[in-house]
């Protein structure tokens, strides 16, 4: 599904970010990618969600070069992908449900269908009640499921969070990571960033990890 | 359409869809976000108020002067065609020799109509409007002379024709001199074509610093929403989609701004009306300030809204396209 051929991304003023980075997740995975801080999580991440643009290498997404992508299909790539913030991004000015609905009111999608959708996304990780509240009336955690309820509002194939757990204490991060379990069941790709190695741990799923640009452990690597 | 998935439809054209139908939900979603921009725009009135006051004012001093001309044009047109011209007799013509001129002069194909005004009405006359009044019974004689009053065909009152005219009638032999009044029409005409061109001038002056105005107002607000723009990208959404709401807030800029100016001319005439009143009521004439009318109305509002639009526009296609989410 998400495809990796020694993909390097070098920023202006010669920081290297990522080097050489090969991997392949496929359709139906869920999987980590850990690192510390500074060790190229956010550029890969970044790099899928075409916030970026690779320096060498090629990045295919079921198939499709990123490569080929034009500016102006960037927008119809990304309501392909369900992106998560490790701060949420809520728009403090809209309620909950007007938030979770913005891919879809972008998409152009009729308003019972927006209800309909808006509702199960929100039922889904538990908010339902909280539809007419706005964002900053809730907490850390339900703050990140509102985030989590947009990502998948219009159930997109491929899943990619950014430290969801990030402030959370450890019993909430294990609610949230069993959400994605749950997406992930569905057929949906879930590729999580994080430093929580502790929970990684306890869940038995495949995970990538970057020092300094590179992925030095990748078990399956071998299998595909 | 979705470009990596070719078998995943997004929501929106789960229907199959007719370009004409397509067209239409095109349509509604843009006027849908015309009426949340006219919501937020009433959620937060001070911060646009100020844009919008500066743009109704600054369209209200070009349409004030329009109205202006306007107005001073109405009022040379009723002189356009007086073009009278006044022959003075010689002194020792009488009555008879008055009525033969004044016979053979009528028959010119050039003049309309002849009226006679002999040396006693003259000085009747004279006695009422000039304010001398008896102090003119002390005069031995009466100085005036008679007064032949020619008026011209259409075909002969302009300017030229006239003048031609009454180099003709000089040569009469009774004639001592004519006089055509129509100098003083031809500086008020050039007068009036260059408070036209004041009246251009000073409107491209204003209108361009509004569109400058109205430009930075929504650069703030751009600005402003940089975080949201962000976001709607990463979920999304195509620049179009992003800058029509902002083009939205210029349109309700100018509908707004438009109304404004058109009220405040509208205050003006009221309020001027009765000083127009008042001068005419001395000069014993009648006349109305006329202000602006439904389709000069229309062209107003419209060069507001188009004043908005471009304004906004030259914005958002400045910083939106620049404004691109950097952190995940």
């Amino acid at each position: 599904m998400i495809k990796f051929q020694q993909v390097s991304k070098t920023y202006t003023g010669g920081h290297k970010a990522i080097e050489k980075v090969d991997f392949h997740l496929q359709a139906g995975e869920l999987a980590f990618l850990t690192g510390h801080s500074g060790a190229g999580k956010s550029t890969l991440l970044k790099l899928i969600s075409l916030m970026e643009r690779p320096s060498a290498g090629e990045i295919f997404i079921n198939g499709v070069s990123l490569n080929k992508v034009t500016q102006k299909q960037i927008p119809f790539v990304r309501r392909d992908i369900g992106v998560i913030f490790q701060n949420h991004r809520l728009l403090d000015r809209y309620c909950v449900f007007d938030n979770v609905a913005l891919p879809l009111i972008i998409a152009g999608n009729h308003r019972k269908d927006i209800e309909k959708r808006v509702s199960g996304a929100l039922d889904k990780v538990g908010l339902l009640n909280k539809a007419r509240c706005f964002p900053e009336t809730l907490s850390g955690g339900e703050q990140q499921r509102v985030g989590i309820a947009r990502a998948v509002v219009n159930s997109p194939p491929i899943l990619l969070a950014d430290e969801p757990t990030g402030n959370l204490d450890p019993e909430l991060s294990v609610e949230i990571l069993k959400l994605f379990e749950e997406f992930n069941q569905h057929g949906t790709t879930v590729l999580i960033a994080t430093h929580d190695l502790g929970l990684i741990a306890r869940m038995k799923y495949r995970s990538l990890t970057l020092k300094s640009g590179s992925l030095i452990q990748d078990p399956l690597l071998n299998e595909v | 359409m979705s470009i990596l998935f070719k078998g995943r439809k997004s929501q929106a054209d789960n229907m199959s869809r007719t370009p004409l139908l397509a067209a239409y939900f095109t349509i509604m979603n843009i006027l849908r976000q015309g009426v949340q921009s006219l919501g937020e725009l009433w959620r937060t009135p001070m911060a646009s108020l100020m844009t919008i006051a500066v743009l109704g004012l600054s369209l209200t001093l070009p349409t004030t002067l329009y109205v202006v001309v306007k107005n001073v044009q109405k009022v040379s047109s009723g002189f356009d065609n007086a073009a009278e011209i006044s022959l003075f007799l010689k002194e020792d013509v009488d009555e008879q020799q008055a009525q033969r001129v004044i016979k053979r002069i009528s028959l010119y194909n050039e003049v309309k109509s002849v009226s006679f005004i002999n040396k006693t009405q003259a000085l009747e006359e004279f006695k009422l409007a000039s304010g001398f009044g008896e102090a003119l019974n002390y005069l031995d004689k009466n100085p005036l002379p008679s007064v032949v009053l020619v008026t011209p065909n259409a075909g002969f009152s302009g300017p030229q024709t006239a003048q031609n005219l009454l180099a003709k009638l000089e040569k009469e032999r009774e004639v001592d001199f004519g006089k055509l009044d129509i100098e003083w029409l031809e500086r008020l005409n050039s007068l009036l074509s260059l408070l036209k061109e004041s009246v251009i001038t000073i409107g491209i002056l204003l209108l361009s610093s509004v569109i400058l105005i109205i430009g930075n107002t929504i650069r703030l607000s751009i600005m402003d929403k940089k975080q949201e723009i962000q976001l709607m990208k990463l979920v999304g959404a195509t620049n179009h989609f992003i800058q029509t709401p902002f083009l939205w807030t210029g349109i309700w800029y100018g509908i707004v701004g438009g109304f404004i100016a058109f009220l405040s001319v509208l205050l003006m005439i009221f309020w001027l009306d009765s000083a127009v009143a008042n001068v005419v009521g001395v000069y014993h004439a009648s006349f109305t300030l006329e202000g602006l009318n439904f389709s000069e109305f229309l062209v107003l509002l419209s060069l507001a809204i188009s004043l908005g639009l471009f304004g906004s526009y030259l914005s958002v296609k400045r910083y939106i396209d620049a404004i691109e989410p950097n952190e995940i």
